[in-house]
């Protein structure tokens, strides 16, 4: 048995910092007394291993501290200690939900940094498959996001529609989640017409499977009423806080990174970017609704305009070749290994880059030194940022509003945590 | 518009731009490091300007001798979409730079994981406590002096 005093040792910094932090809380009744709660990591509404500390007064919250590191890998070390063509693989773990937008950005981000251009077919096919990621990842934000406030039903219809669209993954990259598909100068394997099938019966179902889930939603109840002006967050707060993403635009700035700063090819395509003014969770979640919306649009014009060609550059020093061409020919093979072992070299400078992925502003800062492995790159992850503004958004709101906000930042842990 | 901010700041802050470094299209400033409160609350309030948003902040270990490490601070301007990077050099014996918080309230958290990865110590920074590693972690991980095995037994196991 500990005594009082041993106690008071134990207990961590983090509960004296929450404590003895002001706040406008007074204590006047006994029964009404304030207490700290701690949330997490292990809680099926923080969508991973988040931990919350939460002081409440009653059922009121009075403040919120977020405790990140629990799925902490240390990626940034790991990627300066391996070849460019080496991360790939790790960005899948980083925003697990939409694997194939991260593997687009980081390989932007290179070919940026090495000055690779890539052919227009490889453009198509990521633009394709980051819209396919976006929409696949803001299902799983609605249905978790009913789910948390009560409604069952909704995540499963978004997760069978879900699962078409994994399916057209699995048949493309191999894999459902871990899919490490795109290469530097372009992608791994062709889009074929299987996949242009399955894709185009997606988008002629998917706009009337969502206006049911939407059905299920938008005069619901109990929905409104939990999600209606609860965690609100301003414009200017917003950008203060650096929001980016669906979360950004629910509060009415028209930020879209494939607008502002255009990658790939998203300059010929018409799409709109979607922004309301309320700022509450019952905004974030339209917003995603009409993304999805937009995101079919754009995937119709790409296949539309998907042209023939190659899916990767020719540059022997810096690309490497077909696989098919590595098992029979020697010069290929002698590219691939010089690439697999020194890696590709690109010039001595830093670049950001940033792509719009379905959880904000994805951007990694490249350091290169000339040599075959990067001397720094940072992960800008969306999921980070968005989490910081948590105690803005629960504080004076009940404790079972929490979840509900938490579903409507929709945070993936596996990228705040890096 | 990189000749505007390069004119603004040059007369707005004499001698505070220690370098210009263009590549692929992107500026990036080095300046003085006693000065980056300042110079970001100008960036942020000139209505030409308007560097409302900090993207990204983050440490560079370069393993120099001398000013050892960087900071650096990627802004963006919502209405001039345009981005521009700052950079600070900070020495080994002296690890300290001033905080932007009061600036841009986004800087808490990046700066919280600075400190952690590279011991960057900000002034005037509300809670800098570690972001990712445990409050008892002796080391920071992101400096190249750090192994990519890890150091063992700096990470105590739980007692029973």
């Amino acid at each position: 048995m500990n005594t009082q005093q041993d106690k008071s040792e134990y207990s961590s910094k983090i509960l004296e910092t929450l404590l003895t932090k002001e706040s406008d809380f007074i204590i006047e009744d006994t029964l009404e007394s304030g207490m700290v709660l701690n949330m997490g990591p292990q809680h099926p509404a923080t969508h991973g291993v988040l931990r919350l500390l939460i002081h409440i007064d009653g059922e009121t919250v009075v403040g919120c501290v977020p405790e990140l590191g629990y799925l902490h890998r240390g990626y940034e070390k790991i990627a300066e200690n391996s070849t460019y063509h080496e991360f790939i693989p790790h960005t899948d773990r980083l925003d697990y939900l939409a694997p194939l937008s991260n593997n687009t950005a980081f390989a932007l981000a290179v070919e940026k940094l090495a000055g690779i251009e890539i052919p227009k077919r490889a453009k198509y096919i990521r633009m394709i498959i980051s819209e396919m990621a976006r929409i696949a990842s803001h299902l799983v934000a609605v249905g978790t996001m009913a789910m948390d406030v009560g409604a069952m039903t909704v995540l499963l219809w978004t997760f069978r529609e879900r699962e078409k669209l994994q399916e057209i993954m699995d048949i493309l990259t191999g894999a459902r989640f871990t899919t490490s598909y795109t290469r530097i100068g372009g992608v791994a394997s062709d889009w074929t017409s299987i996949c242009t099938e399955k894709l185009k019966k997606f988008i002629s179902e998917f706009p009337t499977n969502l206006e049911e889930i939407e059905k299920l939603l938008n005069t619901n109840r109990i929905f409104l009423e939990r999600t209606e002006g609860i965690g609100v967050i301003s414009k200017e707060k917003a950008i203060a806080m650096g929001l980016t993403g669906p979360n950004l635009r629910a509060s009415g700035v028209d930020y879209d990174v494939r607008r502002a700063f255009p990658y790939l090819d998203y300059e010929n395509i018409d799409f709109e970017v979607i922004t309301y003014s309320e700022g509450d969770s019952l905004a974030r979640y339209f917003v995603r609704v009409d993304e999805m919306k937009e995101s079919v649009k754009i995937l119709r014009q790409c296949l539309d305009k998907l042209p023939s060609g190659e899916i990767l550059s020719h540059d022997p020093k810096r690309v490497l070749p077909h696989k098919v061409n590595i098992y029979t020919r020697m010069e290929e093979l002698i590219q691939d290994f010089m690439l697999i072992n020194f890696g590709l070299t690109p010039p001595v400078g830093e670049i950001y880059s940033s792509v719009e992925n379905p959880k904000g502003e994805l951007g990694f800062y490249l350091v290169s030194d000339g040599t075959g492995y990067p001397w720094r790159c940072k992960i800008r992850s969306p999921s980070f940022v968005n989490l910081q503004s948590l105690p803005i958004l629960v504080k004076g709101h009940m404790v079972s509003d929490i979840v509900a906000i938490i579903g409507s930042i929709d945070p993936v842990m596996g990228e705040a945590d890096k | 518009m990189k000749e505007i901010i390069e004119l603004k700041l040059n007369e707005k802050f004499p001698d505070s731009i220690l370098e210009k470094i263009e590549f692929r299209d992107e500026l990036t400033l080095i300046v003085d490091k006693n000065k980056i409160v300042e110079i970001c609350q100008y960036l942020r309030d000139d209505p030409e300007l308007l560097f409302d948003m900090l993207i990204d902040l983050c440490g560079v270990d370069r393993a120099k001798r001398n000013d050892r490490f960087e900071v650096l601070y990627n802004l963006l301007s919502l209405k001039n979409k345009f981005r521009l990077r700052l950079k600070v050099r900070i020495d080994e014996k002296d690890c300290k730079v001033d905080s932007i918080t009061s600036i841009y309230p986004t800087a808490n958290w990046h700066e919280r994981e600075t400190y952690d990865m590279f011991g960057i110590i900000f002034n005037n920074h509300p809670d800098l406590r570690r972001m990712y590693m445990p409050e008892e972690f002796e080391y920071y991980p992101l400096r190249k002096d750090f192994p990519l095995l890890g150091i063992p037994g700096s990470l105590p196991l739980p007692k029973k």
